[in-house]
């Protein structure tokens, strides 16, 4: 038994902060999350460069052949800066369904997808190219067309497609329990990072804001929230790394262990932003301070394929039948 | 990373599986109580444990631990709670006593008291709070002064788990009367036998009496008992709790494991198709996979580095109170009945949410755990 990460996953991971703090500090993410396209179309040249779009794509195919715990690294990263582009819709959903021929153009940058999962609504519809729908118990590519919706995360917009669109056959219908599957450790992945960089803002802040001659971290009703956050964060981190390791190995318990870990880590990274914001007091209420992106994400991220509720009732019929 | 146990762990793993299968007991399978065939059932059932090697498993052979790596006592323990296995009887010896002596004690005090806690001959208890240093046990005030080769032991000390069955005491003392709080501490180990030595029982909310208050009246205690240096005991203490609080994160898990089983079995049979109870049991399962992954993340990081790594520091907070949420959903699964202490389980539901209340004031209560968190993790301002 070992659970940690490899020196080179590691790696992987502070590479991956140091550029993201670098590219996508508050004042960018906020401004491209209040700009018409939501994101910066140029990134997604820098990601193909580095590699990271075609992380998991076999060498063949263009890739690095490498696996999900690689790509759980950035799912983890990619959240902890709030980056603003279809990397989940493409990576998590749409990239390994693909044939290899289409695989080779997402992974060259050249491409982006996203998916419908369960007939619902689309991520990042408006800024991706192809979509995965179930027609017919079939697998079936088609444009991205359809109505961009106003999201309350603006960093990642939905979008319904539209019906009848010319579509191209690509598989059958039961790629999208995989792709369930990896959405839910990826986005509990993200929460995870989303938790962490909440978590760390607010700690900053309790040592340094001070009150009544103080700094308010010495009061225990800001301090015990905090130490509340790290334990939930910590839970939610073993959850999310486990269900990484499951899809990575395709492991029996991959569907439970995802359920698990995206349902309680989304919890989490709501109830952590809740107190992020309270401990901020006024600031925190701010559409100034970042905060409030995290806060949005997270919901997102809860309310992705259904609640928690709806994960823990699929766990439910696991362990009670 | 591989969460698969390795071919050498799925060795020891069958080995405790098939061991377990020969020779779990059946008397002690229902609820605790306080009857002597228990106790000696008990009894047998450490000595059985302890002769297999499964206690003080990862202790050093030369005192006749097994020498196994910590991973082993993962899998032990976490067999143990799949077999719904009782615990062996000396808690505060094998966690905290045994650990301190380990780290701390002589040759000679090893060779003394090692192998007797490991064969349940000798049962320890822990003399640390006293009616005036509870959470802030450097305000502890039971006196030893030194006289000639021994040392004089005056004092109280209060909630003290076993203490009406043990043999030995770790016990926290003051040795220098002019010194406050970290200095001038001792830590000692004593006899329950010794004269002066008077354990009066308390009775706690579950009804039962398993902790105590002891009584100290110019109680001798040699010089060689001392662990550590003279003076030098709070350090020696922190040991202890940290042993308490760090390896135990394991054995909670276990203990929470053999509930929630109890517990689905429970449900099956009477919670159908309620969305709600459903709904909460399914949390606690997810929480006690988050607690047990947690624990592997814990033990992976000190395999590694040797050195625990924080994320162990929130075991026992979120294992209290998952254990409080998970006992008293039993009750409601219960439903009116549970109220009758000779319903169905006989009393295992009602003793078990009774006892979890105790879960987060024991070993550091869940404020004083939030501090250590927000202090020494976060580094937020220290609030004392
Ligand atoms: C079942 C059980 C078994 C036990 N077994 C043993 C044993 O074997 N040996 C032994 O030595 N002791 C034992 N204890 C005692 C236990 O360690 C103490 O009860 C515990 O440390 C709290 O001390 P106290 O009871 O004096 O409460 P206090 O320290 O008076 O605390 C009362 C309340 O105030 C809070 N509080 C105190 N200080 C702070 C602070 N700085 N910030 C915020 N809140 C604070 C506490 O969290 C608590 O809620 C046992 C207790 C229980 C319940």
């Amino acid at each position: 038994m070992d659970f940690s990460f490899t020196e080179e996953q590691e790696q992987l991971r502070r590479e991956a902060r140091t550029l993201l703090a670098d590219r996508y500090p508050p004042e960018r993410v906020a401004e491209l999350a209040d700009s018409a396209e939501g994101w910066d179309p140029a990134s997604w040249g820098e990601l193909a460069g580095l590699g990271w779009i075609g992380v998991s794509v076999p060498e063949e195919a263009g890739g690095a052949g490498l696996g999900f715990l690689e790509e759980a690294v950035l799912f983890e990263e990619l959240g902890r800066a709030l980056y603003p582009g279809p990397y989940f819709s493409t990576v998590a959903l749409a990239l390994p369904e693909l044939p290899a021929e289409l695989q080779r153009d997402v992974v060259e940058g050249k491409t982006r997808w996203s998916a419908s999962l369960d007939g619902s609504l689309v991520p990042d519809l408006a800024i991706v190219d192809r979509v995965l729908v179930a027609r017919d118990g079939k697998l079936v590519a088609v444009p991205a067309e359809g109505e961009a919706l106003e999201t309350m995360d603006s960093t990642r917009r939905l979008g319904r497609i539209a019906h009848g669109a010319e579509g191209e056959e690509v598989g059958d219908a039961s790629a999208f329990e995989r792709m369930r599957v990896r959405a839910f450790a990826a986005l509990a992945l993200e929460a995870v990072g989303i938790a962490q960089r909440a978590l760390e803002l607010t700690v900053e802040h309790a040592k340094t804001r001070e009150q009544f001659g103080k700094p308010i971290g010495i009061y225990q009703a800001v301090s015990h929230r905090l130490s509340d956050s790290y334990a939930m964060t910590e839970l939610a981190r073993s959850l999310s790394y486990w269900a990484a390791w499951c899809v990575a190995e395709q492991d029996d318990e991959a569907r439970v262990a995802a359920a698990a870990a995206k349902s309680y880590a989304s919890d989490v990274a709501v109830t952590v932003c809740e107190y992020a914001i309270q401990v901020h007091g006024g600031t925190g209420f701010t559409w100034e301070h970042p905060l409030h992106r995290y806060y949005k994400r997270a919901q997102w991220i809860q309310s992705y394929g259904g609640y928690p509720a709806v994960q823990r009732a699929e766990i439910a019929a696991a362990i009670l039948g | 990373m591989d969460l698969r146990d390795t071919p050498e762990e799925v060795a020891f793993r069958t080995e405790v599986r098939g061991w377990l299968e020969a020779n779990i007991p059946t008397e002690l399978t229902g609820p605790r109580s306080g009857e002597e065939a228990y106790a000696r059932a008990w009894h047998d059932w450490s000595r059985k444990l302890s002769d297999a090697g499964y206690a003080g498993l990862t202790w050093p052979k030369e005192y006749g631990g097994s020498g196994a790596p910590y991973s082993h006592q993962a899998i032990l323990l976490e067999e143990l709670a799949r077999a719904e296995a009782p615990q062996h009887m000396g808690v505060i010896g094998l966690g905290m006593a045994g650990p301190t002596i380990i780290a701390h004690g002589t040759d000679a005090q090893k060779t003394r008291y090692l192998q007797k806690i490991m064969t349940a001959e000798e049962i320890w208890c822990q003399g640390f709070s006293e009616p005036d240093a509870g959470s802030d046990l450097a305000a502890a005030r039971t006196s030893a002064r030194l006289e000639g080769d021994h040392f004089v032991v005056d004092g109280q000390k209060l909630w003290s788990s076993f203490a009406h069955i043990a043999d030995w005491c770790i016990l926290v003392t003051r040795s220098d009367p002019e010194s406050t709080k970290h200095a001038g501490m001792t830590y000692l180990l004593v006899d329950m036998h010794a004269p002066g030595v008077e354990v009066r029982p308390l009775r706690q909310i579950t009804g039962e009496a398993e902790f105590n208050e002891i009584f100290f009246t110019a109680v001798r205690v040699p010089v060689e008992n001392v662990v550590g240096e003279i003076g030098q005991g709070w350090a020696v203490a922190m040991t202890t709790l940290l042993h308490e609080r760090a390896t135990l994160g394991f054995a909670l898990t276990a203990s929470l494991e053999v509930n929630l089983r109890k517990l689905i079995t429970l449900a099956r049979e009477r919670t159908e198709g309620d969305p709600i109870l459903r709904d909460r049991i399914a949390r606690e399962w997810i929480e006690l996979q988050a607690l047990r992954l947690t624990n592997y993340r814990a033990l992976t990081q000190l395999i590694k580095t040797g050195m625990p790594g924080p994320e162990g520091s929130v075991s026992k907070l979120q294992w209290s109170e998952a254990n409080q949420r998970l006992t008293k959903l039993a009750l409601e699964v219960l439903g009116p009945e549970a109220q009758l202490w000779n319903g169905d389980g006989a009393g295992y539901w009602q003793y078990q949410q009774l006892r979890s209340r105790g879960n987060t004031i024991e070993a550091g209560t869940s404020e004083i755990l939030r501090n250590i968190i927000a202090e020494r993790v976060l580094g937020l301002p220290r609030s004392r």
